[in-house]
């Protein structure tokens, strides 16, 4: 398409555009006010009924938790995907990268950010299972809690050294975890399709409301998301230094094009 | 509670504004932290407390990390 046709066609559709976004923001109501009658429903359900008080995590985690599981899996094949893309192609080798700025004065890690980045590691986890294992009461969750999970491993690499991470965890433990935390979520919903009839019904007790060991199903499909999603950003964090940090290009031999970019840089 | 909003919703308009205009994209990377954390409030302020704490988590810890990571890798080949 040339550049005309392009802004003809760009100026005889964006009036369209503009008259139908016009017409649906005005039919939107007023900032602060909604006439949601789902939301309602579940404000006064979700306590007697499931004995949740988070009312998100009603509706994530029991009323819609099939789209929850869903989600679980767009996220368990974006790990997946971005693993395979930058693991060891067969180009590269494992080494220790050389710094290509040469000459560049490269600041040592503070004692103020090991100091501060250490004494964190400790309240992170903590923090963490406290938001996974109270999904259900306050807000919070498996998800939220599992992202800052994986943000205290962030905390060692920035207080430490990258080798030190690898003493943290070995790699097939965390891929297992995330495999597990994601068929979890699928064994938990089997259970309810066998014990009561449908898939992820909440089949284990209800408890007392407000208690930690209440809501039925609901803390233990948080602690299987919580544990994939953590798993998930470690395996992320992970593949990209190893990337950055461990593997290089193997040199090409002489009768081998070099890489374009490679030379003019 | 209506300041609180309308506050947040400048300095989000503000922050967003700059994501935009500024071209290096390492100082995008904690500018774009920045706006997660302001979403974050705007989110707690309309009493969304949920999505608050995704937003906090994601916006401005996973995204900002995985933009300085890639570019980490993306500099350290060409140069």
């Amino acid at each position: 398409m040339t550049p005309r046709a392009r802004r003809l066609l760009f100026f005889a559709s964006a009036p369209v555009l503009g008259i139908v976004v016009a017409a649906g923001l005005f039919g939107l109501p007023r900032f602060g006010h909604s006439d949601a009658q789902y939301g309602q429903v579940l404000n006064a359900v979700s306590v007697p009924e499931r004995h949740i008080t988070d009312v998100v995590t009603a509706v994530n985690f029991d009323y819609r938790s099939v789209d929850t599981m869903g989600e679980e899996f767009i996220f368990f094949a974006a790990v997946a995907g971005v693993v395979l893309l930058l693991g060891a192609q067969a180009d590269e080798s494992p080494g220790h990268v050389e710094d290509a700025a040469t000459g560049r004065w490269v600041p040592p890690t503070s004692d103020a950010v090991r100091v501060l980045g250490l004494a964190l590691v400790g309240p992170t986890v903590l923090f963490a299972l406290y938001v996974i294992a109270h999904g259900h009461l306050t807000p919070g969750g498996g998800f939220q809690g599992g992202v800052v999970l994986a943000t205290a491993v962030l905390l060692v690499y920035l207080a430490g050294e990258h080798q030190h991470l690898h003493n943290l965890y070995p790699d097939r433990a965390i891929e297992g975890l995330e495999a597990g935390g994601a068929a979890g979520y699928v064994v938990l919903g089997v259970a309810g399709l066998a014990l009561s009839g449908s898939f992820l019904a909440n089949w284990a007790p209800l408890g007392q409301v407000g208690h930690l060991n209440s809501a039925g199903i609901v803390p233990l499909i948080n602690v299987a998301v919580g544990a994939e999603v953590a798993a998930g950003f470690v395996l992320l964090l992970s593949a990209f230094l190893h990337q950055t940090l461990i593997l290089r290009r193997r040199r090409p031999t002489p009768d081998e094009p070099v890489d374009p970019l490679e030379r003019s840089a | 509670m209506n300041v609180l909003i309308a506050v947040a919703l400048i300095l989000i308009g503000t922050a967003g504004t700059l994501v935009v205009v500024i071209q290096d994209p390492l100082r995008q990377a904690l500018t774009v932290s920045l706006f997660g954390i302001l979403l974050g409030i705007l989110f707690f302020a309309v009493q969304a407390p949920d999505v608050a704490l995704s937003e906090i988590v994601v916006g401005a810890v996973a995204l900002p990390l995985m933009i300085l990571l890639a570019l980490a890798k993306v500099r350290g080949g060409t140069r």
